[in-house]
Formats: C-alpha cells, sequence, structure tokens
C-alpha cells in the first residue's frame, strides 16, 4: 500500500506542478485574488465625496462644515448655492452626501433650539449610504458633546463605544482572514475535481485501473496532494495577511490549522465527488463552479448569515466554508482556542467524512 | 452566383449551425436561461446587508424607571432583540460565545447620574469581527439613543434639546434595501458570464474538436467565423437579460424608474463587449479548459469585486481605483443601478455607455485580429 | 459556378510547390518541418504522400491548405497563389485534416447543408449532390442520425462527403484511413478514385499504409522534411527486383523464423507474409539459409512498393539490427498448452442495444491471439472486458484462472496493459512515468531500479529519459507504453491497436519485440489491430462483426476460407473483408 501510494502521490504532485498551464492556475489566480480582495473587498468608506449647500451665515455652521473638512473620511467636492442644485449632483453620482444647513441653524442653535441638519445620501448603493449616514452621525455626536459642553449645558447621557477585537472597524481584519478559506477552497476545488475527469480525457485513468492498485488507493492518491498544496497555499495566504496587510493573530496556529485540515478535508471530500461523477474535465468544472458560487456567497464571506432568511441559513450548515470562516476570523481577532471552536471542527470533519465515503461510493459504481 | 449571395448564404449557414448546436446543447441554455434564475434566488434570497433583529444584550445593573425605560426603547425597535443581563461578566462571556454581536451596559448609578449633574455613561460595546455589522449596529444604536434621549425631554418637559438634529433623507431607496442595489447589479455579473465565459467556451471548442481547421479550409471568411458567432450568443444574452429585468422587477420588486429604450440599448453595448472578451481569450487560448479559467479570472472575478456592485470602488485604494476602470463592468453596473433606482440620468448613462462603445471597440478589434485562418 | 471551368495557368499541374520551407519554434528550438520541397502534381491523378512519423505530412498539407504561412517559396493550385490569395485557393480545394471536425451534435444533413452554404453550392443543385453523395458514401439511411453517433467509418466518410459537397478541384486527405477498419477503408478509396476518375478532380492524400501508396499514380516520398523522391510506385520498387524473397519452413513457427532470418547478413526487411517470410535483400543476391533446418524453401518474388519504401529509408538512416527484447526474467518460461485466458458466452449490453454477443475462445500460453473487427464490432468491448475495465452482462471469463473484474487487486499485476493512445501522463518525463508505473506495480528498489534501467536500454528511451513525454514523437511514445507495460514480468501482455498511426519502421520494430517476448518468455499477448498485415503475426485470430464472432483459426486458415479460383492467393485483407461482406449479404446476424 505504502509504495502504491507513494507513486501516485508523486505521479499527482508531477502532472499538478510540472505542466505550465495548471502551475499558472494554481499560483497566478490565488495571488492575484489574495491583492485584490485583500484590497477591494471592504465596505469601509474612507473617500465620501460629499456637497454642502450652506444657507447659514453664523460661526456654528462654520464649525459644524470644519469637522467634516478635517476628517479625513469625507472629501468635500462642490459648496453649492441653491436648493435645485442638489438634484443633479446626486444624481450625477457627483457626490455621495449633500448637506444642508438651514439659514436659521446658527440661530436655532444659539437658543438652545435644534438646528436640523438635512443630509441627502445616493442610496443606489444602499450600503454606503448607510455608512455614510452612520459616518455623519459621528461627526454630528461629538459635535453635539462639544457644543453643550462649551455653552454651558449637560449632556444627560452620552454613549461610549468600544468595539472588541477590531477597535477600529477595519474590514480588511474580516475580510482577509476570510480569504484564507476561499482560496483554499478555490485551489483544492479545482485539483480535485478535474483530477479524474484528467485522467479519464487522456486515457491514463483505463491505466491506473489495470494495475494492481485499488480504488481507495486512487482516491487517497488524489486527495493526499491536495492537502498538501492546499495546506501550503493557505500558508503563504496566513503569512501575507500577517505581515503584507498587517491582520493581528491572536490565537493559536494550531487551533487554526486544525481547523484548516477538517476544511481540506470536507473540500477534498466534496472535490472527489464532482469528480467520480464528472465524465469530462468541463462537467467537472461546471460541477465545481456550481457548488462554489452558493457556497461562497452564503458562507458569510460578504454578508453575514444572521441577515438570510431563515430557511437559507439552515442550508449553509451544508457548506463547509461557513464553519471555516468563524474558526479563521476567531482565532485570528478574538484568540478563540480549540476548545471554543469544537461546534465548527465536527460538522466540518463530519462533511468530509460523508464526501468522501460518498466519493468512493460513486467512483466505484462508476467503474462498472 | 455573385459573391455577396454566396456570402449570405456562407453567413447564413454559420448562423443555422450556431443555433441547432445550442438548441442541442443543453450547457449553453443552462448557462443563458437557467444560470440567471440560480445567481438571481440566490442573490435576491440569499444576500443582504440589511441587518435586523440583532441580538444584543442589554446589562442592567440596577434596576430603576430610567434604565427600564431606556431598555425598552430596544424592544420596540425592528433591528434588536434585546436580551437582558445582570453583570456585564455574563454579557461578555455570550458575546465569546457568539450568542450576541453587543451589548449596551447601563451601570448601577445609571438613573443617579441621569438626574444629577453627572453625564450618565452608556457603555457600548460590540463585537468588531464583522465591521460592516458593527458599524451598522452602532448607528442603530445611536438612534435608538437619539430617540429615547428626545423623548425624554418631551415627556418631562425639561429644558434640554440637541443642539444639532440630522435629517435623513435617502434618495432612490428610501428603505435601504440592499436587495435593489445587488439586483441591478447582479444582472451585470449574470451577462458576464453568459457573454464571455459561454463564448470563450465555444470557441474553444471548436478548436478543440477539430471542427475549426475544417471550417478554415473553406471560402467563408474570418469575419464570418466572427458574426457567425457573436449574434447567436448575442441573441441568447438578450433573452438572458429580459429574464433578468423581469425576475427583478416582478419577483424582487426593485422599482425600474428609467425607460427600457436605454437600458437594452446600454446593455447591448455590454453584452457586445462581454462577447467580444469571450472571442477574444478563446480564439488566443483555443482550449476549453483554459479559456474557461481565464474567462473566470479576467471577467467574473473582476464584474465581481471590483465592478462596484458590492464594494464601494470610491473606497478602494488607488492602485486599484485605476484598476476598475479598466472593466467593462464597471460601467455597465453604474448605468443599471442610475436607470433602475434613479431614472434616466442622461449624463450617468451616456458618460458610462461611451466607455463601453471603446470596450466594445477596442475588444472587437482584438477578436478580429486572433481570428485569422490560419492556425499559427 | 465560374470558377469550376476556369483553367488557367500551367494545365500539366493541379498543385506547384517550389521551395517551399517551414520552421516552427518550439521550446527556443527550431525545428525545420519542411526544407526546400519542389514537387508538381499531375491534374486528374490520386497522388500519395508517404513518409515515417515527423516527415512534415501534416505540416506539407495544412501549407496548401493556406493554413499555415510558409517561411520561404510558394505554393499555386492552378494558378492560384496560396500564400498571397488563400481565400481564393480555399473556393476550389476540399481538405480533411487528420481528425476531420464534424459537428457532433448537428445531424448528418445538417453537416452538409452547413459545408454547402459555406461552398455556396446553390440551393438548386444540392437534392441531386446529397443523393449522389449519400449514395456513394453510404449515408442515405443516416441523413437524421447525429454525426456524433455515428461509427468511425461512418464519420470519416460523412467528413468526406462533407468536403465534396461542392466538387474541389484539389481534394487534400490527411491520412484520412487511420483508425478506420479494412472495409471501410476500401470503400473510401473507391469514392476518392472514382471522382477522380469521373470530374475533373486531382487528389493528394497522405497515409501510413503502403498497400494504399502502391495504389497511387504517384508518390512522393517525404523524410524528416525533405523529399526523397517522386514517380510512379513501381519506379519505387522497380530497382528492388531480384532482391525480394519468399521464404517458407512448414514446421517452424513463423515469428521465430522472421527472428531468425531478420539477423542474416545483407538482410535489410524481414515480414510474415502469408505461410513464410518475406525477405529484402541489400544486394541482389539471395541469402545464404545454410544454418537453418532442412525443408526450408527459397523463392524470388515480385517487389512491392514497400520494399523499395524501407530500403531507401534504411539506406538512408543506415541499417541497425532490429531490436529484440529480454525480458530480464530469471524464470523459464512455463509449459504450453494451458489456457490463459478462457471466455465462455460472454456478452455485454448497453442499454438495449448488446454490443458483444455470447461469445466464446481460448487463449493457450505463448500464444499471439488477435482480435480483429470492422469499427463498432464489439472488440473494444470485448478487450475492455477481459481486462476488467467493463463486467460482463453475462457469461464467463477468466484471465490467469480468474476474473480481473472481482479478483484482488494483486491479480492485476500480472497481466500488463496497452492503451489505444499510448496514454501516458504527458507532462511527467519518461524516467518519471517508469517511476510511477514501476511504483503502481509495486516494485521495491533495487528491483524497481533494475527494471527501471532496463527499460531505458531495451527500449533505447535513455536518450529522452529526461524530456516530457508528450513531446516524444509518436515512436518513442509507443516505446514506452510498451516498456511501462512490461515493468513488472506480466504473464499476459494486452494491446490495444498498438501500431495505430505508427510508421512502417517502427511497426517493424515493435512486432519483432513481440515475437521475442513470446519465444522467449512465454508472454500471452493478445492484441487488436486494423493492419492486416500485422494479423499475420498472430499465431491465432478471431474476426468479429456486430458482437459476434464471425471466424476463428490460424491466419492460414482463415485466407483458406476465402480462396477461389479467381482469388488463388488472397491476403488477409481480402479474407477479412470477404468475410465481412458475406455476412453483411446474409442481412447480419
Amino acid at each position: 500500500m505504502g509504495i502504491h501510494l507513494a507513486g501516485l502521490i508523486v505521479k499527482e504532485l508531477l502532472a499538478l506542478l510540472k505542466d505550465k498551464k495548471s502551475r499558472v492556475v494554481l499560483i497566478a489566480p490565488p495571488l492575484i485574488q489574495l491583492i485584490v480582495f485583500g484590497y477591494a473587498a471592504s465596505f469601509d468608506l474612507n473617500r465620501i465625496p460629499y456637497a454642502v449647500l450652506n444657507e447659514d451665515t453664523g460661526a456654528a455652521s462654520r464649525e459644524l462644515l470644519s469637522r467634516f473638512e478635517q476628517n479625513n473620511t469625507f472629501e468635500c467636492v462642490e459648496h453649492l448655492e441653491s436648493d435645485g442644485q442638489i438634484k443633479p449632483v446626486v444624481d450625477n453620482k457627483e457626490a455621495l452626501l449633500v448637506l444642508r444647513i438651514p439659514s436659521d441653524f446658527s440661530r436655532r442653535l444659539l437658543s438652545k433650539q435644534t438646528g436640523p441638519v438635512q443630509a441627502n445620501v445616493d442610496g443606489r448603493n444602499s450600503n454606503s449610504a448607510m455608512a455614510a449616514l452612520n459616518y455623519v452621525q459621528v461627526i454630528l455626536s461629538e459635535f453635539n458633546a462639544d457644543w453643550i459642553e462649551a455653552h454651558g449645558g449637560r449632556l444627560p447621557s452620552k454613549l461610549v463605544v468600544r468595539a472588541w477585537y477590531n477597535p477600529n472597524l477595519v474590514s480588511r481584519w474580516f475580510i482577509v482572514p476570510g480569504i484564507v478559506g476561499i482560496l483554499t477552497l478555490l485551489v483544492t476545488l479545482l485539483i480535485t475535481a478535474l483530477s479524474v475527469a484528467r485522467e479519464r480525457e487522456a486515457g491514463t485513468f483505463d491505466q491506473l485501473l489495470v494495475t494492481p492498485l485499488q480504488p481507495v488507493e486512487i482516491l487517497l492518491g488524489k486527495a493526499i496532494p491536495a492537502v498538501l498544496l492546499g495546506l501550503l497555499e493557505a500558508g503563504v495566504i496566513v503569512v501575507v495577511g500577517l505581515f503584507w496587510f498587517e491582520v493581528p493573530l491572536t490565537g493559536s496556529l494550531a487551533a487554526l490549522y486544525l481547523g484548516l485540515l477538517l476544511f481540506l478535508l470536507s473540500c477534498i471530500g466534496i472535490g472527489l465527488m464532482i469528480s467520480s461523477m464528472a465524465a469530462t474535465q468541463q462537467q467537472g468544472l461546471l460541477g465545481a463552479f456550481l457548488f462554489m458560487v452558493p457556497a461562497i456567497t452564503l458562507s458569510g464571506f460578504a454578508t453575514p448569515i444572521e441577515n438570510m432568511p431563515e430557511p437559507i441559513q439552515w442550508f449553509t450548515c451544508l457548506i463547509p466554508l461557513r464553519y471555516f470562516l468563524i474558526i479563521s476570523r476567531r482565532v485570528f481577532l478574538e484568540g478563540a482556542t480549540a476548545e471554543l471552536l469544537i461546534p465548527q471542527y465536527w460538522p466540518m470533519a463530519l462533511i468530509g467524512i460523508v464526501c468522501l465515503f460518498a466519493a468512493a461510493f460513486l467512483f466505484r459504481r462508476r467503474l462498472s | 452566383m455573385n459573391e455577396r449571395q454566396a456570402a449570405r448564404m456562407r453567413m447564413r449557414g454559420m448562423l443555422r449551425k450556431e443555433f441547432l448546436q445550442i438548441l442541442r446543447d443543453p450547457s449553453s441554455i443552462a448557462i443563458a436561461f437557467v444560470m440567471p434564475l440560480f445567481l438571481l434566488f440566490l442573490f435576491g434570497y440569499g444576500i443582504s446587508l440589511d441587518a435586523k433583529h440583532v441580538p444584543l444584550g442589554i446589562v442592567i445593573e440596577g434596576s430603576s424607571p430610567e434604565a427600564a425605560s431606556f431598555a425598552a426603547s430596544f424592544e420596540h425597535s425592528d433591528y434588536f432583540i434585546p436580551h437582558t443581563y445582570r453583570t456585564v461578566q455574563e454579557a461578555e462571556a455570550a458575546v465569546v460565545r457568539q450568542e450576541i454581536k453587543g451589548l449596551v451596559w447601563l451601570r448601577s448609578d445609571f438613573e443617579e447620574n441621569l438626574l444629577s449633574q453627572n453625564v450618565a455613561p452608556i457603555g457600548v460595546m460590540l463585537n468588531g469581527v464583522d465591521a460592516n455589522t458593527a458599524r451598522i449596529v452602532q448607528g442603530y444604536v445611536q438612534s435608538v439613543w437619539n430617540t429615547w434621549n428626545q423623548q425624554r425631554s418631551e415627556w418631562d418637559g425639561s429644558e434640554f434639546s440637541m443642539p444639532v438634529g440630522l435629517e435623513q433623507r435617502v434618495w432612490y431607496n428610501p428603505e435601504m434595501r440592499s436587495r435593489n442595489y445587488l439586483i441591478p447589479g447582479l444582472i451585470a455579473v449574470i451577462m458576464t458570464l453568459i457573454g464571455a465565459l459561454l463564448t470563450a467556451l465555444v470557441v474553444a471548442r471548436e478548436w478543440e474538436r477539430g471542427t475549426m481547421e475544417a471550417l478554415m479550409v473553406t471560402p467563408v471568411t474570418a469575419k464570418e467565423i466572427l458574426l457567425g458567432k457573436l449574434l447567436p450568443y448575442f441573441a441568447l444574452g438578450m433573452g438572458g437579460l429580459v429574464l433578468s429585468v423581469m425576475m427583478a422587477v416582478f419577483l424582487f420588486g426593485v422599482p425600474l424608474r428609467g425607460s427600457l429604450l436605454p437600458l437594452f440599448l446600454c446593455s447591448a453595448l455590454f453584452l457586445v463587449a462581454a462577447l467580444g472578451m469571450g472571442l477574444s481569450i478563446s480564439s488566443t487560448v483555443r482550449n476549453q479548459f483554459v479559456a474557461g479559467q481565464i474567462a473566470i479570472v479576467a471577467t467574473f472575478l473582476p464584474a465581481f469585486m471590483l465592478s462596484g456592485f458590492i464594494f464601494d470602488i470610491n473606497s478602494m485604494p488607488g492602485p486599484i481605483r485605476l484598476l476598475t476602470h479598466l472593466i467593462a463592468a464597471r460601467y455597465y453596473v453604474a448605468i443599471l443601478q442610475t436607470l433602475f433606482l434613479a431614472g434616466d440620468v442622461w449624463r450617468v448613462v451616456l458618460a458610462n455607455s461611451l466607455a463601453l462603445l471603446v470596450f466594445c471597440a477596442f475588444f472587437l478589434i482584438i477578436a478580429r485580429r486572433r481570428t485569422v485562418k490560419r492556425l499559427e | 459556378m465560374s470558377e469550376r471551368f476556369d483553367i488557367s495557368g500551367d494545365a500539366k499541374s493541379a498543385l506547384t510547390i517550389r521551395g517551399l520551407s517551414k520552421r516552427f519554434v518550439a521550446n527556443k528550438q527550431t525545428v525545420e518541418a519542411l526544407r526546400g520541397i519542389e514537387l508538381q502534381v499531375r491534374p486528374g491523378t490520386v497522388t500519395g504522400l508517404i513518409g515515417p512519423d515527423g516527415a512534415g505530412k501534416t505540416t506539407l498539407m495544412r501549407l496548401i491548405a493556406g493554413l499555415l504561412l510558409p517561411d520561404e517559396g510558394c505554393i499555386s493550385i492552378l494558378g492560384r497563389e496560396v500564400v498571397a490569395d488563400p481565400l481564393s485557393a480555399q473556393r476550389i480545394i476540399g481538405y480533411m485534416p487528420q481528425h476531420f471536425g464534424l459537428y457532433e451534435d448537428l445531424t448528418v444533413a445538417e453537416n452538409m447543408n452547413l459545408y454547402a452554404d459555406l461552398q455556396g453550392l446553390p440551393v438548386s443543385e444540392r437534392t441531386a449532390r446529397y443523393e449522389e453523395l449519400t449514395h456513394l458514401t453510404g449515408l442515405a439511411p443516416f441523413a437524421k442520425r447525429l454525426a456524433g453517433k455515428l461509427s468511425g467509418g461512418m464519420k470519416q466518410k460523412l467528413g468526406l462527403a462533407c468536403v465534396l459537397v461542392r466538387p474541389p478541384r484539389l481534394l487534400l486527405l490527411d491520412e484520412p484511413t487511420v483508425g478506420v477498419d479494412p472495409v471501410s477503408r476500401r470503400e473510401l478509396w473507391s469514392i476518392v478514385y472514382r471522382l477522380v476518375r469521373e470530374g475533373e478532380m486531382t487528389a493528394l492524400l497522405s497515409t501510413a499504409y503502403l498497400d494504399e501508396a502502391e495504389r497511387c499514380a504517384e508518390v512522393i516520398l517525404l523524410h524528416k522534411g525533405v523529399k526523397l523522391g517522386q514517380g510512379a510506385p513501381d519506379e519505387f520498387s522497380r530497382p528492388m527486383s531480384g532482391r525480394c524473397f519468399q521464404v517458407t519452413l512448414p514446421n517452424m513457427n513463423k515469428r521465430i523464423l522472421q527472428g531468425r532470418l531478420a539477423l542474416l547478413p545483407g538482410v535489410i526487411d524481414a515480414t510474415i507474409q502469408r505461410t513464410g517470410v518475406r525477405l529484402v535483400m541489400r544486394e541482389s543476391s539471395p541469402p545464404d539459409l545454410s544454418g537453418l533446418p532442412d525443408g526450408i524453401r527459397l523463392e524470388p518474388v515480385a517487389p512491392r512498393f514497400e520494399d523499395g519504401f524501407i530500403s531507401m529509408l534504411r539506406e538512408r538512416d543506415g541499417h541497425t539490427p532490429p531490436a529484440t527484447l529480454s525480458l530480464d526474467r530469471p524464470t523459464a518460461p512455463k509449459s504450453v498448452d494451458q489456457a490463459m485466458i478462457t471466455v465462455n458466452h460472454l456478452s455485454r449490453n448497453f442499454g438495449s442495444f448488446q454490443a458483444v454477443k455470447e461469445i466464446s475462445f481460448s487463449v493457450k500460453q505463448g500464444e499471439v491471439f488477435g482480435l480483429l473487427g470492422a469499427n463498432g464490432a464489439g472488440k473494444s468491448t470485448t478487450f475492455r472486458m477481459l481486462c476488467g475495465l467493463l463486467p460482463a452482462s453475462g457469461g464467463t471469463l477468466s484471465v490467469a484462472g480468474l476474473d480481473l473484474r472481482n479478483a484482488p487487486a494483486k491479480a492485476r499485476a500480472r497481466i500488463g496493459y496497452m492503451a489505444q493512445k499510448f496514454s501516458l501522463y504527458g507532462d511527467l518525463s519518461v524516467l518519471e512515468n517508469l517511476r510511477f508505473f514501476a511504483r503502481a506495480y509495486g516494485l521495491r528498489n533495487p528491483e524497481r531500479g533494475r527494471r527501471i534501467d532496463w527499460a531505458l536500454q531495451e527500449f533505447e528511451l535513455a536518450d529522452h529519459a529526461d524530456g516530457a513525454s508528450k513531446e516524444l514523437p509518436l515512436g518513442y511514445k509507443q516505446r514506452l507504453a510498451m516498456a511501462a507495460a512490461l515493468m513488472h514480468h506480466p504473464d499476459i501482455l494486452f494491446l490495444d491497436e498498438p501500431t495505430s498511426g505508427v510508421d512502417p519502421l517502427a511497426r517493424r520494430e515493435f512486432w519483432h519485440r513481440i515475437s521475442s517476448l513470446t519465444a522467449e518468455e512465454g508472454v500471452t499477448v493478445l492484441v487488436t489491430t486494423h493492419f492486416m498485415e500485422e494479423a499475420e503475426y498472430c499465431d491465432r485470430l478471431v474476426i468479429m462483426a456486430e458482437g459476434a464472432i464471425l471466424a476463428e483459426g490460424t491466419p492460414d486458415q482463415m485466407r483458406a476460407r476465402v480462396q477461389s479460383s479467381e482469388r488463388p492467393d488472397p491476403t488477409m485483407e481480402d479474407a477479412f473483408i470477404h468475410l465481412i461482406e458475406e455476412h453483411e449479404k446474409k442481412g447480419g446476424g
């Protein structure tokens, strides 16, 4: 058994790494995606283009606006003169936000009345709209607190907001540990889902079947190289995440790698299942794609699972990536220990074992 | 027979062949019609950035009417499912167990401070791992607190009022449904898939099966080969578009405020650009497997990540923002979001259409240059 | 249709090529595929393009078709310059590439319609033309069938019909008969000949079958990118007269006799022919047979084109004595007469279609057993069942006493398998492939190292050991596949069309190896092939049609069955075709 497996593993690794095309597929897309995802996939706003229509001539409005000007998140693009200018500015996407300060603003503030500030937000991207409004709210709150203090008033209560694990609420800290999972899934699934079909197309599969190799050995010979490459690839991404994107790693690497190993097991199980069903590489590719798109969108990578309708939430329990994302984020940011992650470990192990058995079963059945 | 008649006959032959193949090959139909359905369902129902019913811990260390009143305002909010705790340690443990997303901490001296001359601090602690959700929750807490302040001053007639009040006006999407912006953007992703992936695969298939070599030695011209691929898949893509738009409007209730004509014209432009990309890829690599990979990496992923479909382009770092200008889907997403939600804003539509036109020309020229009747 | 009658340029030449050279760059190395080719093809003839693998036949075809640009030289087809105006030339040529791409999800009629549209055949002429072509090719009953569902020979005929939809002036066929059974092959040829005879058509075709070359009006011999000669086939064979002999020795196994004769001095070619061995000598003097047993008979025979071809190549490359193979096995061959493969009422159904119908045969140890049949006769299915790749639907089979399908994996260590297209891991080097198969068969060091060294040496692969196996010439791929199949001293060797697409020289070498394998080591060989002359190497064979066995016996018995007064000395191919036709006349099974 040992010698058979050694032969299969060496062969599989050589076949994957010697072919220029498959080498490129293994190395280039993950790296490009890591960089692009890492930089582009963020819900944080850091350049909110805004315009101002200030009808007030008082000092209060000037002080308020100066806070916006000093804030790096906001970028003033235009000072408007009249109401009629607001619509085109928003329509044409010149500004995401138009602040309108009415003419009696300063007067009302000085007379201890509430001075309304109108924030017109472009809701075409509702998430950006909401984030922008939150940023505005934060500035207004600070302004309010300072104003009351400066004018001898007292604020009855105040919110003291603190975020655990990610004090500055950097989206990237959320996204990059997620990328570890996505890219590992991508690479292992592509390796395994196409591997049997590729041999079938090249005719080498028959050649394998007439050797004394057992079907189990053939499957293991496909699974083990994928585990090795997956671990390597994930390792590179973790290092890039730590040192390039500077995401803190507060938990133990062991807990992360245990999760990674179980995650690889489940991915490879699924990949081999697709592979044993696919007759051609194209079917394998399509199968991998059909699994990957919902698996990624529903995994909680970009949007929280809690926001999904209940039936879909149940469905996500079948997605191994869902569990790994929790592990990766909790280990990176929350410093979670292996013990805390047991509810995530066992479903992946279960999925992996079930899929591997199913793959072995389908594989045998296809042979007959 | 003169040359013009012969050319017409060749064109007809190429088109008929392609349509027959589309009809007989279930995978093209699947990509053109089943894929849009699948993706729209998936995204329409599965993806939402609207945090509702967020589990939030309320720590009330000493019960008092003021604390109860503040806690009650969370009960009334649609956004929260409050869980009450006696001590902050209990609540923190619940955060670690992922039971609640954060906590609001009212200390034992909350009412005392509130009624005296001191400021009563309200601790808000959030699990910041999911930064976006945390920020949304923070905004919700802030607005609950604002409302509570307002109501308090009205009830007890105290002289206090907030100096600056925020009057929000969210244009085009007042309820801020994330579905309204995700689904129009998704149409761009779907059109990329139909246009680029499908054509990348079908042309490469001709090379692999040797049908291209046999075709090339007939009097058919390179232009006819190209058009013979372009037109059928253009028709297929427009079919997919109609399906997607109908689902968006009738199933998901996304408003369509602009007019149909510019929507279809711009979509046609984008589709031609996407087809051009697919044809350029497949006539360069001539292998289905590689063509499929390139199509996914070079067209699908950018359309997903860099088009402004989900992630805001303005907030990306400079070099990445520059890169997005090279992605046709970016312009199409802007047009779609505007036409669906804002209406016929000609400046946005025309400027972006112009960019799409440039992409069309560029990729068609590349595809034309790559499609030579030679094997080298 | 004005072009049909416009005769321009040199009326004596349908195709003129001058100073043609073509280079390719692969792996930063420039390969000269063609060098200074000069040739003319006479109009209204069938001209054959012959040469071993890598001679440049396909490159030349593609250059003529305008699919490649030459580095130097010019090509003109009936006065039309291919390089300058390929479209104009493409209007008058029909080109059938080696793997003609039919649209498999289109029907026969739809495929023809497409080519009629592309070739600009007026609608009014179509009905008559289709009728003529489908009648000629026998495709008429299948007009509505999807092209993908046709058999290999049918596909090839449909390809030809598509090319001929509008009669071309110059027909280019690139190895049109590779992988096609003898019956279909003969039909294809008769179509081409008929059209050339009837119409104003010229045909240029490349082929690996030397008997096909013999039937051409003229033959162009290519070797390593250079034209070695051109002329009528008998111009090649004429210098060989007096140098060809037939040797018979009734009591000796023909393969052993052939092996002995091949080593005699002055012999440049020895092949099994009918009841004996055919020898070609370097000089026109008979071989010295003194060392051979009594009863040996020698008679001079008329030379063939093949003799001229082989001798020309051998002279050019220098003749090396034929390769023999030692299995490097310590044990002596076991006793003969033990049945190694037994098949009893074996059948296999695919849905409602019965691909193999209750066939029975047995193969003894040390025998070379042939499985012959037309495309789709069920021989591949039988073959796959024997290897354990496919379960049987009914009946029993035993290979070395076991059914490989259910036997423990270890039992498979007793067989060697060589797949149709020499399936190897293309990205792996020769050495890596050998190492993999050695491990797959469970060989441990030092045995593994020893076997790998043996394979590199015996099959002369050492020079290519580190090259990616997909870059190897076809002949070397075949050797590597065979080496991999023999790594573990198998008792039985399964060979599925082992010489398909391989040139005559490599084929000879291959059969020499098989001969010594069986003679010295007692290995049992089961082989399928389309080359009827190779069937002569078999001890016994079966011919299959429509899933059933038509005939079983020795090659001599097969030929004897079809012997008649008008065919006193039939070839194996005659026998095969006769049997199949007889079967069809009877209305199938």
